[in-house]
């Protein structure tokens, strides 16, 4: 008990009001629930994926990710993200600074049309590209026509992964873009600064901590796409499968060890991205809070 | 460089900004923009620096009998320094300081050891040599505002453009501040535009104030002029306190409260309600009665901190009317709550009262003429 007196004494003088802190054992209650959820829900499995990656020796793991069809989901799955992260980045970029800088007529619009792929169940989002580029959609005869070939192919891929994954930059930089307003480009202006001069010399060093946030949360999530990609893809094995599809096969053929050391790579990922996503975020929360400090002493100095 | 601009109008949405305005501000001249928040001096500033666009069927802005209405921001070369100063906060003071020579194309851009050089001599000027490696973020509000104008001043710009360039900081630093930005203007005499809701400090700083009031220019004139000579009712609450009163002209006599005083003025305001103004100040006080029409008033409020001696009385009537007076006299009279005055205005100024709704009468105004010691009747 005097340990968690002196915690709790501790914890008054840190956190500063003692009026809202739990009796000592009501706070280890609380803690102990979440440690405990957090190990069987997340831990576990975390774990028993790798020892299932690993039960039949590191010599199956290793053949599953270098057969040729896992390798070609790899460099698929690559592929995708390589070209949907960096489109999404200019257009993250270009769409929150036009919602942050400018008044124009449709902007709520626009930024609910950015939060569409977050409200939409992902199956449906590929369904929506089946519609549109599949054989009996809408662009589905002339684009046989031309024999090109979307749906069921590479470019169908890239697409249901750039729609999925839009949203992360651009939801990133919108508060942090607002929060900073527009003086310091104006400032640029008035010095004799060109548009690029602008961007790249005060715009973006501005927000670069919020752009890498959203560039890590966007390539996790393009990586990982399971749902939309599972229905354009048609999963032709090492043609049109990625990591998240070709897991499923492997799974679905009873080949466990295979599917779980694949698997096992994209937890690997996830851990890497959290880690880095960890690191990234507290500079973006003592960005945005500086930025908002800045906006409230503006605020105050007002008045 | 001198700057004139004609017939601006600016409107944002259905807000108007600016309505008609014209000014022209001499080379070489320190002058304000003074009026309450949404008057449009702000807007003014920023569309004489070209943030912001003048509506279409504006007249010209220009610079030295140049025109720059459809020259962009970056060819301007202005110095704007911001409210709250928009330092690059990623960027050292050095750094902040030198970005508008850095920006420059390729065969106008001075060499390195020159841009130092030159940086250096700014930050001296500014007298902050010692903290170009700080960043923003490690400054008081006194130096980020002397970085900003180092960092306006770089460009070597034809004119000098500030927006309430002291309102972030606390009052002490700005009375320096202020005093340190006049020595500076007397020193490299650049044509400057300065926009202020404090009415001291432009009495104080500038060289002529342009007052200004719902999108318009209510008055422009020499500190001294807009003071003591305010062209309307507006300069004259704007400008300092005042005590207001509703009366009558009639008959050459001046009616306010109980009192009927001597008033012989133009003709015009013969028999016409008016509005009269006293200036605090402007008041002589007695504890009798002398003879003259006086107001007679009880002292329901005394603080003597300060540079003068401050009351605030009550008429019979149930006016209030502050009164400031000097210390000496204060004792003299040894006033104290409750304790019955006569009040005397040294000076008043009148203004009529449909003045707002007729345009003819705004001009007309009139000082009147209260007693021999008082100022002989003025105006058109």
């Amino acid at each position: 008990m005097a340990g968690g007196l002196a915690l709790r004494l501790g914890r008054g003088t840190a956190v500063g009001s003692r009026a809202v802190s739990e009796p000592t054992v009501v706070r280890w209650l609380l803690i102990g629930i979440t440690l405990l959820f957090l190990t069987l829900f997340l831990f576990v499995p975390l774990i028993a994926v790798f020892a299932q990656g690993f039960a039949k020796g590191i010599r199956v793991y290793f053949a599953s990710l270098f057969e040729a069809d896992a390798l070609a989901a790899i460099r698929l799955t690559l592929l995708a993200t390589a070209i949907a992260v960096p489109v999404n980045l200019v257009f993250g970029v270009a769409a929150a600074w036009a919602i942050a800088k400018f008044e124009f007529v449709g902007k709520s619009v626009l930024i609910t049309l950015i939060d569409l792929p977050f409200a939409v169940s992902p199956v449906i989002s590929g369904l929506v590209y089946v519609l549109m580029f599949g054989l009996q959609g809408w662009l589905g005869p002339w684009l046989s026509a031309h024999d090109i070939k979307i749906i069921f192919a590479v470019p169908g891929i890239v697409l249901a992964t750039m729609f999925i994954t839009f949203p992360f930059i651009a939801r990133e930089l919108i508060p942090l873009m607002q929060a900073q307003g527009t003086e310091e480009e104006q400032a640029a202006r008035v010095l004799g600064a060109n548009g690029w001069q602008m961007f790249f010399r005060i715009t973006l060093p501005n927000i670069k901590w919020g752009l890498l946030y959203g560039v890590i949360l966007c390539n996790a999530r393009a990586m990982g796409e399971f749902g939309a990609v599972s229905v354009v893809s048609g999963h032709i094995r090492g043609m049109t499968n990625t990591m998240p599809l070709h897991v499923e096969i492997l799974y679905n053929e009873y080949n466990f060890a295979a599917a779980f050391a694949v698997a096992s790579l994209l937890a690997l990922l996830a851990l890497v991205t959290l880690a880095a996503k960890s690191a990234v975020e507290w500079r973006v929360a003592r960005q945005l809070k500086a930025a908002q400090t800045a906006g409230r002493e503006e605020v105050r100095h007002e008045h | 460089m001198s700057i004139e601009v004609r017939h601006i109008t600016k409107k944002f949405g259905s807000f108007t900004a600016l309505d008609d305005v014209s000014l022209r501000v001499n080379s070489g001249e320190l002058v304000a923009l003074l009026g309450p928040s949404g008057s449009g001096k702000t807007t003014l500033l920023r569309v004489i620096a070209g943030l912001e666009v003048a509506d279409t069927g504006s007249g010209p802005i220009l610079f030295h009998d140049e025109n720059m209405a459809a020259t962009d921001v970056r060819h301007r070369r202005v110095g704007f320094v911001f409210q709250h100063y928009a330092l690059f906060r990623h960027m050292t003071v050095f750094e902040n300081v030198a970005f508008g020579l850095r920006v420059r194309p390729r065969s106008f851009r001075p060499g390195r050891a020159i841009i130092r050089q030159k940086v250096q001599h700014l930050l001296k000027l500014v007298q902050l040599d010692f903290l170009g490696d700080r960043y923003p973020s490690q400054l008081s509000g006194g130096q980020r505002q002397r970085v900003a104008l180092a960092r306006a001043l770089a460009v070597e710009p034809q004119v000098l453009l500030l927006d309430e360039p002291f309102g972030a900081l606390d009052a002490k630093v700005r009375i320096e501040l202020r005093q340190w930005l006049r020595r500076l203007h007397d020193e490299i005499h650049i044509t400057s535009v300065f926009v202020t809701h404090d009415q001291e400090e432009a009495l104080e700083l500038a060289d002529r104030v342009v007052v200004m009031n719902q999108g318009r220019i209510a008055q422009v004139g020499t500190p001294d002029d807009v003071f003591h000579h305010p062209a309307n009712e507006f300069v004259m609450n704007f400008l300092g306190h005042v005590n207001r009163f509703h009366g009558r002209m009639e008959g050459g006599q001046l009616h306010f409260g109980d009192v009927a005083m001597d008033a012989p003025v133009h003709s015009e305001h013969s028999s016409h309600a008016v509005r009269i103004f006293v200036r605090p100040h402007d008041w002589i006080i007695d504890d009798h009665a002398n003879g003259k029409a006086s107001l007679k008033a009880v002292i329901s409020q005394v603080n003597a901190a300060g540079p003068h001696a401050r009351i605030q009385t009550v008429t019979e009537s149930g006016e209030l009317i502050d009164v400031e007076l000097s210390h000496e006299r204060f004792r003299e009279l040894s006033l104290q709550i409750g304790a019955t005055v006569y009040l005397v205005p040294r000076e008043i100024k009148l203004f009529a009262d449909d003045a707002d709704t007729c345009p003819a009468c705004q001009a007309a105004r009139e000082y009147a003429k209260m007693e021999s010691r008082i100022q002989s009747p003025a105006g058109p």
